[in-house]
């Protein structure tokens, strides 16, 4: 019989209910009794029937969790020659709780690997979060002869490891460093990441470059194993073992002879060097001077060397092709013909007379050349690089339409090139500036800006990209660095996704004029370019001096500091281009001696190779 | 809120006292689960001992609200479990592989505890406002396990075995005792079977790995020694290494090396019997005993329909949760991660208990009070 709504407990209906829910109560609770009889029992069996065997095998619980590290994925460049392999090697640890009289040990094993004993202690004080029977490591790539030698003397070496590791060893030093990256122990930030989630701790994971950007490929996923150790925790049964699974092998878009070419012709000079293949936008060459040696850094890195690299001037572990902003000088000046045609402000017929000099407000602008260009149109302005003819055309465009062609020719902002830390730099508008300083824009700034200076900050991939964009004919897409992965256990690499395309929306009659203006700085009498002119090949491409200081007689300062940047932006063939390149010499001063015949340099590398013909299979 | 005379004078110090003497069984087997050469958080039990203090505050709240007036809020009480389950899938922090906890201000925890509480609030509510004397037809189940599927399946999302486990036992406890027609029930259960049957395939692949190597371990513990496996296995050695005596107070091997997982929150009950021995573990085990057939008292004893269904589902609640842990510790039942009550390291789960302790002392209050 079913009740409609509420019932008063204290009716003869309610009682019933209550006492039948009663009765059920007490079967559900006697229920629950006998269940916990059969828990009591099984507490009887384990502690009193059992007991003695779990007590043994508690005792002998010697058994330990040993991480087993995948081999990270290999690189290769474009050509499929390797840049890193994995080189097994030994390293010596130690595992304080399977040693006895800790002194006599640590004392022992310090005098065979000849450390100071007192370091060895501080090394195994100084691991604070270290897990029960985690090893220390006491020493890294460890030679044959010391291994040999704590093989021999292992009774008296309780709770000594040796290890076998995989080291990854970069093959070529310091060639591509800041490209490929470096790999280091994996911080406990890195262990909150979803890449990294249940890793153990003395893993090595990529760090900088491609080695962090690719780890997802590259770092593959440990494995572990279950063993029984005597009491010396030396391994005397293995109970259960998980393979690793090795991390995957990339095929990089860096051409390793390219990249040499581009190190060479950059030397000891602080600077950067990018090259990009056309049309597919893929980093062939990335250097950035001063360098480091990503070797210095698998062993884990020494604090000496670290300090050394920390406190360099230079800032070695910057890369300076994404990472820091110039001035872009005058390679800007394709950004801003572009502006001039695409906006109507004017023709390619439009001519301008330099007198070496034009009056805007109460200041002087002035030529590079003393004596004023005479009179030019756009393209011997392009050619010889003259300033007045851009001042001009910059006063007529105006910052906003400047900043809005420069940014369609990816400049001023991350070109999405896929490694960490890129910087956008700075292409700037009125707009901005209001924001920004809290001022409005003079018009006297805009002319700053129509030669590369005052405000504007490009990074030498962006410059690269926009010599890209200028070669591709108004399409462009994001540099990519690696072509192909090919999983472990696998015979042929995969292509990865193509990066997208992005067009600049500039159009294409405005970027061929652009085109044959660069070749005429190569080519024509009067060129800034033609220290680039090399026999056999059509290249195009613009000079960029770029100044330091505003103070214009620093320019020929002895003091290097307060020299000019040095650019050179470069396409080639100009008829068909397959290359793009931007080189900067930091303090290098013109961009026309100091930078152009590097950009030869590599631009020879990739389409004229002379002593290393491109493997077979290679199709271009 | 004037303090009742009877209120001190029927005061169930039985109750708190069986609930103290397990908690402080707790905090010292806490301390001993957390302070290992090299444990990382060896202020483990103080703060335990903050959350019972903050649990016992929230008890005696509990234990003097009017239990009428919150019966009338039911609906409420589901609301507000459904909203805290939500929280967690919008706002919620994950933590060993699962989204469980929820920040609010400095600290985090986790809703599904106090869910659990107010789930059974609305269920003693509901059930006592819809009696049948000849026992609930399925049509009259429908609509809470309807209602119940939501919470239900919040939690299973987070992926909380253990909770939407207990949550399913004391659910079907108040059911039962509630009174159900036991033919149509039977006919479900076989019709859920043949379902459960053909779906399987489709259960096994929306499980998680780790729920399905779960499965998998406790159908065969051998079949993974590095894993899940390894941990049954050093439960046992830890609990069977106890033996008779025990190897005495913070002399435990197993523990103190890190050779048992969760030892100070699911395992604490292996850390305990290593220490304690059988001995030990029969007085633990007698105060759980003591402690669930005691509230089963106060359910029997009260003289109205949602009393009795409430002090039941609260007792439920801490008996499917004492036996599930026990079973998993040694091994016979699956390891599905549900604590121990007032026994486990957490503030949540001290606090939810404590509360819903006092829950029971309120209904026990009632007798003594004018029946209204």
């Amino acid at each position: 019989m079913m009740l409609g709504g509420p019932l008063p407990d204290r009716t003869l209906e309610g009682e019933a209910l209550l006492a039948g829910l009663r009765r059920r109560w007490k079967g559900l609770g006697l229920l629950w009794l006998v269940l916990m009889g059969v828990i009591l029992l099984r507490l009887w069996t384990l502690t009193v029937f059992y007991g003695e065997e779990y007590r043994r095998q508690a005792e002998n619980n010697r058994t330990r969790v040993v991480t087993l590290k995948p081999p990270r994925g290999i690189l290769y460049d474009r050509n499929g020659t390797p840049l890193v392999s994995n080189l097994p090697s030994f390293d010596i640890s130690i595992v304080p709780e399977d040693v006895g009289e800790e002194k006599e040990v640590v004392a022992r094993l310090a005098s065979i690997l000849r450390l100071d004993p007192d370091d060895v202690e501080e090394r195994i004080a100084d691991l604070k979060l270290r897990r029960p029977y985690e090893p220390v490591k006491i020493k890294e790539n460890a030679d044959w002869r010391d291994v040999t030698r704590i093989e021999a003397r292992r009774i008296d070496l309780p709770g000594v490891v040796v290890e076998v590791e995989n080291r990854r060893r970069y093959l070529y030093d310091v060639l591509g460093a800041h490209l490929v990256g470096y790999i280091g122990k994996v911080t406990p930030e890195q262990l909150k990441e979803d890449l990294y989630k249940g890793f153990p701790r003395e893993i090595q994971v990529g760090q900088y470059g491609i080695e962090r950007s690719f780890d997802r490929f590259l770092v593959g996923q440990p494995g572990e194993k279950l063993i029984e150790v005597n009491a010396a925790g030396r391994e005397i049964r293995l109970l259960g073992r998980r393979e690793p699974t090795p991390g995957d092998d990339l095929q990089l878009t860096l051409d390793l002879n390219v990249q040499r070419a581009a190190e060479d012709a950059l030397g000891d000079r602080p600077g950067a060097v990018v090259a990009l293949d056309l049309p597919s936008g893929e980093v062939l060459a990335m250097v950035s001077r001063p360098a480091f040696n990503p070797n210095d850094f698998s062993a884990g890195i020494s604090g000496s060397r670290w300090s050394r690299l920390r406190d360099h001037g230079g800032f070695p572990m910057t890369n300076r092709a994404i990472q820091n902003a110039f001035p872009p000088g005058s390679t800007f000046k394709i950004a801003m013909a572009a502006a001039g045609l695409e906006s109507g402000v004017i023709t390619p017929e439009t001519a301008v007379t330099c007198t070496g000099a034009i009056r805007f407000g109460n200041r002087d602008f002035r030529c590079w050349k003393a004596g004023g260009h005479g009179r030019v149109s756009l393209h011997r302005a392009i050619v010889e690089s003259c300033d007045v003819y851009f001042y001009e055309l910059g006063r007529k465009l105006g910052v906003d339409r400047i900043a809005e062609t420069a940014k369609a020719l990816s400049l001023g902002r991350q070109t999405g090139i896929p490694l960490p830390s890129e910087r956008g730099g700075l292409i700037p508008t009125a707009e901005w500036k209001e924001r920004a300083r809290g001022q409005p824009w003079y018009p006297g700034e805009t002319l700053s800006v129509a030669i590369g200076q005052g405000y504007v900050l490009t990074t030498p991939i962006q410059l690269a990209t926009m010599s890209a964009v200028v070669g591709n004919g108004g399409e462009w897409r994001r540099p990519s660095v690696v072509r192909a992965v090919r999983p472990h256990a696998d015979w042929t690499f995969r292509s990865l996704e193509e990066a997208e395309r992005v067009s600049s929306e500039v159009k294409p009659e405005t970027l061929a004029f652009i085109r044959e203006g660069l070749r005429g700085v190569v080519h024509e009498p009067g060129g800034t370019g033609h220290a680039a002119r090399v026999e056999g090949l059509d290249i195009g491409g613009k000079t960029g001096t770029a100044q330091v200081v505003t103070l214009r007689d620093r320019r020929e300062s002895r003091e290097t500091r307060f020299r000019d940047h040095a650019w050179f932006v470069a396409v080639a063939p100009v008829a068909n281009p397959r290359i793009a390149v931007a080189v900067l010499v930091e303090h290098g001063g013109h961009g026309g001696s100091a930078a152009a015949p590097a950009a030869r340099k590599v631009i020879e590398a990739y389409l004229a190779p002379k002593n290393n013909p491109p493997p077979p299979g290679e199709a271009s | 809120m004037t303090v009742d005379r009877r209120f001190i004078e029927h005061f169930d110090w039985v109750l708190l006292l069986s609930v103290l003497l397990i908690s402080a069984a707790g905090v010292l087997t806490i301390y001993s689960a957390s302070a290992t050469p090299y444990g990382p958080q060896p202020t483990l039990y103080l703060r335990q001992i903050y959350w019972i203090g903050v649990g016992l505050i929230v008890m005696l709240a509990a234990a003097a609200t009017d239990l009428n007036t919150l019966k009338r809020l039911g609906p409420v009480f589901y609301a507000a479990a459904v909203i805290l389950l939500l929280s967690v899938l919008v706002m919620g922090r994950v933590g060993m592989g699962a989204r469980r906890w929820v920040q609010a201000g400095p600290v985090s925890f986790q809703p599904s505890e106090f869910a659990k509480v107010f789930l059974i609030f609305w269920l003693a509510s509901h059930l006592a406002d819809r009696p049948s004397t000849s026992g609930l037809r399925l049509r009259d189940l429908a609509r809470p396990a309807a209602l119940l599927a939501l919470p239900f399946l919040l939690v299973l999302k987070q992926p909380d075995l253990g909770t939407a486990a207990i949550l399913f036992f004391v659910a079907g406890t108040m059911f039962v005792a509630a009174g159900v027609r036991l033919k149509p029930v039977l006919a479900l259960a076989a019709a859920a079977g043949a379902a459960f049957f053909f779906m399987w395939p489709l259960l096994w692949g929306s499980l998680k790995e780790y729920q399905r190597q779960r499965i998998l371990v406790y159908l065969a513990p051998e079949s993974d020694p590095l894993g899940m496996g390894y941990h049954i296995s050093q439960s046992k050695i830890a609990i069977g290494s106890g033996g008779f005596w025990g190897k005495g107070y913070l002399a435990g091997t197993q523990g103190h090396l890190a050779f048992l997982p969760e030892r100070h929150t699911d395992f604490i009950f292996a850390v305990f019997v290593e220490e304690w021995g059988f001995l030990g573990a029969i007085a633990l085990v007698g105060l759980f005993v003591f402690f669930v057939v005691w509230s089963a008292e106060i359910a029997y004893r009260s003289r109205h329909r949602f009393d009795t269904l409430l002090a039941a589902g609260v007792t439920a609640l801490f008996a499917w949760y004492t036996l599930v842990n026990l079973g998993m510790t040694m091994g016979l039942t699956p390891v599905v991660g549900v604590p121990l009550p007032f026994m486990s390291y957490g503030g949540s789960s001290v606090v939810a208990g404590l509360a819903a302790v006092g829950i029971l002392m309120n209904v026990r209050l009632r007798r003594f009070r004018i029946f209204g």
